[in-house]
């Protein structure tokens, strides 16, 4: 294997009883990049998260972060990487800054630079207004970016963040986008598993998808979202009757094929100019007296990448 | 932000003795945060003695005058030791319930996740509870000296009495290390006092063994916290009604062979079930 990527699996193998969690899960990830790993609940995101920070030992495949193999060398592994799991997983009774210094022992940075580093992190992301408060006093937003800083400590090569913003308001989202993207910008390798799809467009170069614990995908964002077409307009009519009409005026707006579908009375299509067709569907559907329940243009979601590259729905199955 | 200009601590050099260093020092990194947990949360403290302290009043005062402490002896006197003793029994569910907090928030992974010592994870959970556990006793000793306790073995018998009471506790560690790790969230947690309180009651902590149904008697006799509690009685000079049965004849053997019985059954499984983590 190369040194060249931050992380490398090959072929990972895990099962939690009757669950295939990994199924021969392939990745890599270039030093310096944001790779987004996407997929619904049970895909195997946390697993293979969990195998790569050394905290699970696979059954098979092999895998190396920082260039040293998870398995044989996990300790030189948990010198270089942060983790920062689905849960805030700081001491909820000490403040910020004492579970900073606290993890900073831990690392081995010793008393005085453990104070110092902790600081310069609670500065860094904002929380040295309240660094001497309890974390019970924090919202989640807080939480979570003390949860980051603490994965920060030691300036890992390689960040691991497993559904940073699960759970998250809008607000407390945006405050660890940010929080994220200037640890990117420093240089740091970042791993971020997701289940929205504009969460890893927003922060990754790259995009796994993920699905039955193997990855189907590894493209750019913008790759990806052109293979489902961008945008997509749909149409609902009041009469299935009115079907063919309706497929017909979607068709002079779309290169694809109109997908029809019956029970839902719908017709939907990817577009590219957004506004402009669903103008010309409008007024189309208007022209021959269509009577249309809905019309409208949706952004793609998880779902259609899903459909799109598997075939089936991203159902969110029990958890592993 | 200047992520790679952070500090990079030298490369752990791999040897026994580094080990044995880092797994002292992060055990005690990690005592420090227990410690800090009673100093950002006094009230903790009063909590845990809630019920030994209502416990004395109920069984000295409410029930006490009903008691008697079989080939005589002031009910009270005989009362104080078991209730030390019941005290380090129901221990072990503050480890569960702290090592199942620990796990649930994700605390455990983070430490399993860095360079640290991983046994300071469970040795410093045992330390910590060894240092609660005094500060436990030794409130309620001053306790039980303002309602009129004493210890008349003298200065070394009484220090080796309270020894007994912190080995029970220790043992006690590691059945609560493995229940914290087997049970799912803090509710589970909560209901091991269904476990705990037959486990302290049935025993010689408040009523003499001699003066249950045959049966019954049996078990509370062969109950570890018997052995302790009735073997620092003995230590104490305080009215130990020790009856005719081996396991009560042998307190003092029996009070050190069950901990480490205990101990050597249970800090394997305990371990092992913190390896198995990984699987």
């Amino acid at each position: 294997m190369s040194i060249d990527y931050a992380v490398r699996a090959e072929g990972l193998q895990k099962r939690y009883g009757r669950t295939q969690a990994l199924a021969g899960c392939d990745l890599a990830v270039p030093y310096g990049s944001v790779c987004g790993l996407l997929g619904p609940n049970g895909a195997g995101k946390t697993t293979a998260v969990r195998v790569l920070s050394t905290l699970v030992r696979p059954d098979g495949g092999r895998a190396e972060v920082a260039g040293f193999d998870v398995t044989r060398q996990p300790r030189q592994v948990r010198h270089r990487i942060g983790l920062a799991g689905q849960f805030a997983a700081v001491d909820e009774v000490l403040t910020g800054r004492q579970n900073l210094e606290m993890f900073g022992r831990l690392f081995h940075l010793g008393t005085r630079p453990a104070k110092r580093r902790s600081a310069e992190l609670l500065e860094q992301f904002d929380l040295a207004g309240a660094a001497d408060q309890g974390v019970k006093t924090y919202s989640g937003g807080m939480r979570r970016r003390l949860d980051l800083a603490s994965s920060m400590l030691l300036a890992p090569a390689v960040l691991f963040l497993d559904e940073p913003t699960t759970g998250l308001d809008p607000r407390g989202r945006n405050e660890v986008w940010r929080a994220v993207r200037s640890l990117v910008s420093g240089g740091t390798t970042v791993l971020l598993t997701t289940q929205y799809l504009d969460e890893a467009d927003q922060l990754a170069d790259r995009v796994a998808v993920i699905d039955a614990g193997r990855v189907i995908a590894d493209d750019t964002p913008t790759a990806l979202k052109n293979a489902i077409g961008g945008a997509r307009i749909e149409v609902i009519v009041g009469e299935a009757g009115d079907l063919p009409a309706a497929a017909k005026a979607v068709a002079r707006v779309t290169t694809a094929e109109p997908e029809t579908d019956q029970d839902d009375r719908r017709v939907h299509a990817p577009v590219s100019d957004r506004v402009a067709a669903l103008t010309e569907v409008a007024r189309a559907l208007q022209d021959q007296g269509v009577a249309v329940e809905d019309i409208g243009l949706r952004r793609p979601t998880l779902d259609d990448v899903f459909l799109q590259l598997t075939g089936h729905h991203a159902e969110a199955e029990t958890a592993p | 932000m200047s992520t790679l200009t952070g500090p990079r601590p030298a490369e752990a050099i791999d040897t026994a003795g580094h080990r044995l260093y880092w797994a002292v020092v992060d055990c005690w990194t990690v005592v420090r945060r227990g410690l800090l947990h009673y100093v950002r949360q006094p009230t903790n403290i009063a909590w845990q003695l809630g019920f030994p302290i209502v416990t004395v009043l109920l069984f000295g005062y409410v029930f006490g005058s009903a008691m008697t402490v079989p080939g005589g002896g002031d009910y009270r006197e005989f009362l104080m030791p078991g209730l030390f003793g019941m005290t380090m029994a129901f221990g072990f569910m503050n480890t569960a319930y702290a090592v199942v907090l620990d796990s649930t928030k994700g605390v455990v992974d983070r430490f399993r996740s860095m360079p640290m010592a991983s046994s300071a994870v469970v040795t410093g959970r045992g330390v910590s509870d060894l240092i609660a556990a005094s500060i436990d006793l030794l409130v309620l000793a001053g306790m039980a000296l303002v309602i009129g306790w004493r210890s008349n073995g003298g200065l070394p018998a009484t220090l080796a009495a309270f020894g007994l009471f912190l080995l029970l506790r220790f043992a006690l560690i590691w059945i609560g290390i493995l229940l914290g790790l087997m049970v799912p969230n803090e509710e589970a947690a909560g209901s091991l006092f269904a476990v705990a309180f037959p486990f302290g009651m049935i025993s010689s902590a408040f009523v003499a063994p001699s003066l249950m149904p045959d049966w019954l008697g049996a078990i509370a006799a062969w109950n570890p916290v018997s052995s302790t509690v009735t073997a620092a009685r003995e230590l104490f000079g305080n009215p130990a009604a020790v009856g005719d049965s081996w396991v009560e004849q042998h307190a003092m053997l029996m009070a050190v062979v069950w901990p480490l019985a205990i101990t050597a059954v249970f800090l394997p499984l305990a371990v092992r079930r913190f390896q198995r983590l990984s699987r």
